[in-house]
């Protein structure tokens, strides 16, 4: 049967990159995004590239009646890219800052995820792909709001995968390294940027052999293992 | 939102004369708009840097890298033009048209390339006395200019613009939008493959083939002498459905899986050697992929990094036909009495002018050859500047890095006209680059 994805936050490089993958294959593709001038600029991107019906709306209406309804007759799965990872600094000096990377880090993906999740449940056999982080793997002088926003994340994806074994819906949680995108552009301090599409062939990859849980580009797993294991007495000193 | 810029190095694709740069990279249309207006410096587009000199780079200012503004806009099958973004490649464009039956019109030798960067060079590829330069098939671009705002342009509505934007090398403003045709095609071509002895030998396969082959190309020996001056291998090849021809067991790739050998006289020279001997004395067909036959080089990924950290020139001219002969035959005894290891130089036939201003095109024959960046290697570059020049021909934008302003003026008749668009359009020269300011472009005393 056909495949019908929901990508949210179609604008974010990575999911531009997963899009056309799917799109290539021949899914149907509805997209959620601010910038409605861009979904559309994006929509028409993905219709060229082998998607046989592609549609963008915001996020302000109901967007799980709104899928449910445009994946009418195919396998309903979810692509969750939005985030935002304003510095550190920036999250200190201001209390909004940080309310809002709690938000769109953790809160409204989970919000949304939750509502969606019966949608997948009616139609088994899709998946729900999101984008953590690295980040979230442990708490850091250098940004530790929005890891925690998501490692929190990371925690519901956990618990969404055990309800999904049950209802035949699979959760694959992505935890990125560094990727060439507009968050990370010409930020210092980056090493080992990945290109977003190889982002989103790993995700795809993680789909087909059922993975739960993958680092992205692969070797950052080695990196974060080294990270999670140095001792808290030490790494509170670190100034990473 | 303000917009990020990145401190960044660039150079061209021959990696010669690197300069420092802010570098702001759109994701999406509305950015673009605020990369203009958030710097008072001078700005220039970049498209995927493979232009081998300093047209793509501005030291000491601003660049917009525009790889992200990739996206197709629409394709109407019946006529074949399509609508996209300045960012995407023609790797897009096989990826996504080729199995709807539609090839981009002309084609660089690099699938990397965009196709604002294919306006902005008015790239020409293997069919050029056929199907002309990538401008030839341009309906409209929309042009953000130097007063911020973006104008739909074509021959039609500002066409002053239009004919100095083809070619322009993006000194008129940042293409975000064009519109062009694509051609029926096939994802094959038929190749005609065949040893050729000599100069001569190729001037005349040339002439024979320009009347009605689609693809031709010669590659020569760049280093070869004497009575072997010239010789080389010359393909034609014809658009073909896949399984029409069998592949014979050794089709010819052009010089791609070479170990990273010392590129000296010696080893190059062994290679030239081994790659013309590899062809068939009679002329002999095969199928080719068309990604094969258009971007040989692509399948070595960096392969620019093989001339080492000091880079390489490549020139390219073209010399008008009725002296390309006696010009063609100066230039590769220069080379070949410099002795620098050249690989295979590109011999092609161009048909007629582009449709602007500084395009590169103009009815004769182009030759195209690597220098490596060694001792000798500017005064072989001069010397083959000046033979270009003598015989009434011009150095290519795109590829160049080191002509003399003198040179620019001689070989296009139409830069004072361009000159005076850019004064009309951009007189603060918001939009400037190393190679306009190496040319002086926009300097001329009235
Ligand atoms: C292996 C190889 C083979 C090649 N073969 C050929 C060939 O067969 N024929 C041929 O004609 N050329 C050839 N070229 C040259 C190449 O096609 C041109 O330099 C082309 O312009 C490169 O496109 P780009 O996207 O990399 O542009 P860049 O190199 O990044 O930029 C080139 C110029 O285009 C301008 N530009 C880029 N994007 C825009 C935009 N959106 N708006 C305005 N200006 C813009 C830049 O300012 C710059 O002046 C070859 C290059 C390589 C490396
Ligand atoms: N880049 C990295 O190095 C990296 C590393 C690890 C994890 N990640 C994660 O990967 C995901 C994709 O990020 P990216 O790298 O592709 O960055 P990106 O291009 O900046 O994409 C982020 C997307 O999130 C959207 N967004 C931000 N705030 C929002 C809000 N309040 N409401 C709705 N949408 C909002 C943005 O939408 P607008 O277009 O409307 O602004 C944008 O499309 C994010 O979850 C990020 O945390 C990235």
């Amino acid at each position: 049967m056909k495949s019908a994805w929901l990508i949210l936050g179609a604008s974010s490089a990575i999911a531009r990159a997963f899009a056309r993958r799917v799109a290539a294959s021949g899914a149907d593709i509805l997209l959620v995004a601010r910038d409605g001038e861009d979904a559309n600029t994006l929509a028409a991107d993905f219709v060229l590239r082998g998607s046989p019906s592609c549609k963008a709306i915001g996020f302000d209406g109901d967007v799980a009646a709104a899928f449910r309804d445009f994946a009418q007759g195919a396998v309903p799965n979810v692509f969750l890219a939005f985030g935002s990872m304003p510095a550190q600094s920036e999250i200190d000096a201001d209390p909004a800052a940080l309310a809002q990377t709690l938000d769109v880090n953790f809160a409204s993906p989970v919000a949304l995820l939750h509502r969606l999740m019966p949608v997948l449940e009616a139609a088994p056999g899709g998946a729900i792909v999101a984008l953590g982080s690295v980040a979230g793997d442990r708490g850091r002088l250098k940004n530790y709001v929005y890891g925690a926003a998501k490692a929190g994340l990371h925690a519901y994806l956990q618990g969404l995968r055990a309800r999904g074994v049950r209802s035949g819906v699979q959760v694959v949680t992505v935890k990125p390294g560094f990727v060439d995108t507009a968050m990370t552009w010409g930020l210092p301090g980056m090493f080992l940027v990945a290109a977003p599409d190889a982002i989103a062939a790993s995700c795809l990859a993680a789909v087909a052999k059922k993975r739960d849980t993958i680092y992205a580009p692969f070797f950052w797993w080695g990196i974060m293992t080294i990270i999670r294991h140095i001792p808290e007495r030490i790494f509170k000193k670190l100034n990473i | 939102m303000s917009v990020r810029w990145k401190n960044s190095t660039l150079a061209g694709w021959g990696r010669f004369a690197a300069t420092h740069a802010r570098v702001a990279r759109p994701e999406r249309q509305s950015e673009l708009d605020r990369v203009l207006s958030d710097t008072s410096a001078s700005l220039i587009a970049r498209g995927a840097g493979k232009a081998y000199g300093d047209a793509a780079q501005n030291g000491a200012a601003n660049v917009a890298n525009m790889q992200r503004l990739d996206r197709l806009l629409a394709f109407d099958a019946a006529t074949g033009v399509l609508e996209c973004e300045a960012g995407v490649t023609f790797r897009t464009l096989l990826d996504a048209f080729v199995p709807k039956g539609f090839v981009p019109p002309v084609s660089p030798g690099t699938a990397f390339a965009t196709v604002g960067g294919a306006l902005a060079a008015d790239v020409h590829g293997k069919n050029h006395d056929r199907h002309g330069s990538f401008g030839d098939h341009v309906l409209w671009f929309d042009l953000l200019c130097a007063d911020g705002q973006t104008r739909r342009v074509s021959p039609d509505s500002h066409s002053d613009l239009f004919a100095a934007t083809i070619g322009g090398m993006g000194l008129t403003g940042i293409v975000r939008r064009l519109a062009f045709r694509l051609l029926p095609g096939t994802g094959h071509v038929r190749v005609e493959t065949q040893r050729i002895a000599d100069l001569d030998a190729f001037f005349a396969a040339f002439e024979a083939a320009r009347a009605n082959a689609t693809f031709s190309v010669g590659w020569i020996d760049a280093l070869a002498r004497g009575a072997k001056l010239g010789r080389g291998v010359f393909e034609t090849a014809e658009f073909a459905p896949a399984a029409s021809v069998a592949p014979v067991a050794k089709t010819l790739p052009i010089p791609l899986d070479l170990p990273p050998f010392a590129l000296s006289r010696l080893s190059v020279g062994a290679f030239n050697e081994f790659y013309w001997r590899r062809a068939p004395a009679q002329k002999r067909a095969s199928s080719r992929p068309l990604d094969a036959f258009f971007y040989p080089l692509d399948r070595l990924a960096d392969w620019n990094r093989l001339y080492g950290k000091r880079g390489f020139f490549q020139f390219q001219s073209v010399v008008p036909d009725a002296t390309a002969f006696a010009a063609t035959r100066k230039m590769l005894e220069a080379v070949s009495a410099a002795g620098t290891a050249s690989f295979l130089a590109v011999l092609k036939t161009l048909g007629g002018p582009g449709r602007g201003l500084l395009s590169f095109p103009l009815r004769g024959v182009t030759l195209a050859l690597d220098v490596p960046n060694a001792p000798g290697a500017t005064a072989l570059m001069a010397e083959l500047e000046r033979l270009a020049l003598e015989a009434g021909g011009r150095i290519y934008l795109a590829k160049d890095a080191l002509q003399a302003p003198a040179s620019l003026r001689a070989g296009y008749p139409h830069l004072a006209a361009f000159e005076e668009t850019l004064l009309r359009w951009d007189p603060q020269r918001r939009f400037a680059s190393d190679l306009s300011r190496r040319l002086r472009i926009g300097e001329a005393t009235p």
